[in-house]
């Protein structure tokens, strides 16, 4: 039981319309398209605008609110070639712009990270998932909005565990993404107690793309490729890649429910989603851009909602005062996740609950009930205080 | 004289259960509204109310029951005693939670997926205005002089006073994260918000001109029960103004606050995903509705205990008790 009693000034803020001072906030999202093969699914055909129609419904969210404000919320949006990525961000800065949304690959997002660093720019992480980049790599004006290998695999793992499917058997890619993501299962199998009993890591050759003919094959090389395994509950597919994970389940030689980037999925959002006042979240979205949310739509929406609620919160577009309201305690935002989002003052990973999908609704979310934590449930997913060799934040 | 004792011998009769009054009951999934006798505790009747039926509200005669019916974009408004549905009232676009004036006249009424509230007039049936608000509107709530009528909206986080004289906003009060609900007392001078996500209620002293002061936070904590999971939905205040009840949602208790201290005193264990709040006319019960065990949960409002479940349709929202 505990009652607060604060003063307007000191915490809830007070503002009558005309109080309100005018803050203009510009920001950008960068997304560097990099080569890619076609997705094993056509529904993960990446659309032109993703990540950008996120923002388009973030600017009218924060618009909306800033107009009580006198807050004017414009985000640009840029999708460029690697090769073109430098100079794309030397226009958004030489355009003042400095709190910055990348949607790029680690040593990219570094590179770009530490550019925008020496022009006193603050950047949101919408995609890349590595580790490191919470722990020795992390940089102080880098906040991440994507979820690490690490939390993924925790949310992951956790439900295995709850479900008490202690014995894996993990299939991982050959590609140094699918190999660091097959490294973050391994340690969240040792995290909550879960057994390896089977290891195997499928080639990429190459020729495993969808053809005409493509599922004929499919069908013939996956129950040989999993034939003989060590007794297991489910597969854990470790595939950033996407080149065989979801050819996975009904292939197996031992008939087991398959996790991971296959089967069910560890994702920050999907547009089935509705639980939390989602639908409605899902009916503004569908209306602006046409089409269902992807998770990195919902990441983008969620680095300029951040951006917001610190604008609201303290009046200014200063990307120091943005970031250290952000890793504050007074921080926290409502993402229709069911319970506030915040960030981790000692990486700058933000923590959320993540959702596991099947391709057609929630199967659950993690963190899993009975999973405790001193600070937070959520800070059983990832990487905590004393497991980051972050100082950038100290 | 004859029949005066005709009718005790029918109340005292079995079956013959004195029609105290009714307690509707809005079922978001099952789009039924179920009528509770709130003599017997029995559900009386359940009838089609509508595509996802969530705000409801009596007309002061307690003759209409009005019902948010989200996915048909309208009001939709059936006769207390008979059930037969009557005109409809043009809304807006997805209705949520709404407010009736004191005299019948003009509904309020949030448009979560558009970031307004309508004014719409009952008796003609057509709306009066449509006020912009901030994003995903929800909460309504209704000074008791009728000058201002409050909104939140759950993702700008604010308390917006909307004058009802010219329909524009005359003050906002930034909230905590989510704010779900605005309820006056009933002398006018607080108004309590609750935040879904932030886990606490912003309580208001409130001028006699109606202008907010941020006078204080309600915050819950129960021993066993996570602190994510107590997200403050519906309230009500007592009319002697001494006891706020806020409905906890998963935490699937009902927090009674003391108004004078601010204090928590007790939480009521009730229904699953517990969401709005509704007294009997003699205050004399508290009625909440919960969503995941599809009943409601009758409280003793003197005794703070809860006495009864009910079960009803499926995922109850709202509930509104009429004479």
């Amino acid at each position: 039981m505990k009652l607060h009693t604060l003063f307007a000034a000191a915490v809830a803020l007070f503002l009558s319309t005309q109080m309100a001072s005018a803050v203009e906030v510009k920001a950008a999202v960068l997304r560097i398209d990099y080569p890619s093969l076609l997705p094993i699914s056509r529904y993960d055909l990446r659309p032109s605008d993703l990540g950008f129609a996120g923002a388009a419904l973030a600017d009218e969210d924060n618009g909306t609110t800033g107009s009580f404000l006198g807050h004017n919320y414009e985000t640009l949006s840029r999708a460029v070639p690697p090769a073109e990525a430098d100079s794309a961000l030397e226009d958004i800065l030489a355009d003042g712009i400095r709190l910055i949304v990348i949607a790029a690959r680690k040593d990219d997002l570094l590179r770009l990270a530490d550019k925008a660093a020496q022009n006193g720019a603050l950047v949101f992480n919408a995609t890349a998932p590595d580790n490191d980049l919470r722990s020795e790599g992390c940089r102080a004006n880098l906040l991440h909005v994507a979820p690490s290998h690490g939390v993924m695999a925790d949310t992951v793992a956790q439900f295995a565990v709850w479900k008490k499917w202690r014995n894996w058997f993990l299939i991982s890619g050959s590609n140094p993404q699918d190999i660091a993501l097959a490294d973050a299962y391994r340690k969240a199998a040792r995290k909550f107690g879960a057994k390896i009993t089977e290891e195997r890591s499928f080639e990429d050759s190459g020729g495993s793309r969808r053809t005409d003919s493509g599922h004929v094959l499919v069908q013939r090389q996956l129950p040989a490729f999993t034939q003989g395994a060590a007794e297991h509950d489910v597969v854990i597919a470790a595939d950033e890649t996407d080149y065989f994970a979801r050819y996975l389940s009904y292939h197996l030689w031992t008939p087991r429910p398959v996790l991971g980037s296959g089967g069910l999925v560890p994702v920050t959002f999907h547009g089935a989603h509705e639980a939390w006042g989602a639908t409605q979240f899902h009916t503004r979205f569908e209306e602006l851009t046409g089409r269902y949310i992807k998770p990195e739509d919902y990441n983008v929406w969620l680095a300029l909602r951040i951006i917001g609620e610190a604008v609201t919160r303290t009046s200014s577009a200063d990307p120091t005062a943005v970031r250290d309201y952000a890793i504050s305690d007074e921080f926290e935002l409502a993402a229709f996740k069911g319970q506030k989002v915040t960030f981790r003052d000692w990486n700058g990973q933000l923590r959320q609950p993540v959702l596991l999908y099947d391709g057609s609704i929630t199967v659950s979310v993690s963190p899993q009930e009975g999973f405790l934590h001193q600070n937070s449930p959520l800070d059983t997913l990832g990487l905590d205080r004393p497991e980051s060799a972050c100082t950038a934040f100290n | 004289m004859r029949h005066l004792f005709l009718a005790t011998v029918l109340a005292l009769l079995p079956g013959f259960p004195v029609m105290a009054e009714k307690a509707f009951v809005s079922n978001e999934r099952g789009n039924t509204i179920s009528v509770v006798d709130t003599a017997t505790w029995e559900v009386v009747h359940e009838f089609f109310a509508g595509n996802r039926p969530r705000g409801i509200t009596a007309s002061p005669d307690g003759t209409k029951i009005y019902v948010c019916a989200s996915d048909d974009s309208l009001v939709r408004v059936f006769d207390a005693n008979t059930y037969e549905e009557l005109p409809s009232l043009p809304s807006g676009p997805d209705p949520e939670l709404f407010v009736l004036e004191q005299t019948g006249k003009r509904l309020y009424i949030a448009n979560e997926d558009d970031n307004l509230v309508t004014v719409t007039d009952t008796e003609t049936r057509t709306v009066i205005a449509e006020v912009p608000v901030g994003v995903e509107p929800e909460g309504m709530g209704l000074s008791p002089d009728g000058k201002f009528v409050v909104n939140t909206s759950e993702t700008t986080n604010m308390a917006h006073f909307i004058s009802t004289d010219d329909y524009k906003i005359k003050h906002n009060v930034l909230v905590d994260q989510r704010p779900r609900y605005a309820q006056y007392s009933a002398d006018g001078k607080l108004l309590f918000v609750t935040s879904e996500i932030g886990g606490t209620v912003t309580v208001m002293d409130i001028a006699e001109d109606g202008t907010p002061t941020v006078k204080g936070k309600i915050t819950f904590e129960v021993a066993g029960v996570q602190d994510e999971w107590l997200q403050p939905v519906g309230a009500r205040v007592t009319s002697d103004g001494r006891r706020l009840f806020v409905a906890l949602g998963p935490a699937n208790r009902v927090a009674v606050v003391d108004v004078e201290t601010l204090e928590v005193l007790d939480y009521i264990l009730v229904g699953q995903r517990v969401w709005q709040l509704g007294f009997t006319s003699d205050e004399k019960y508290l009625l909440t509705t919960n969503g995941n065990s599809n009943d409601i949960t009758v409280i003793d409002v003197a005794k703070e205990k809860a006495i009864k479940s009910v079960q009803v349709g499926q995922q109850p929202w709202g509930v509104v008790v009429v004479k």
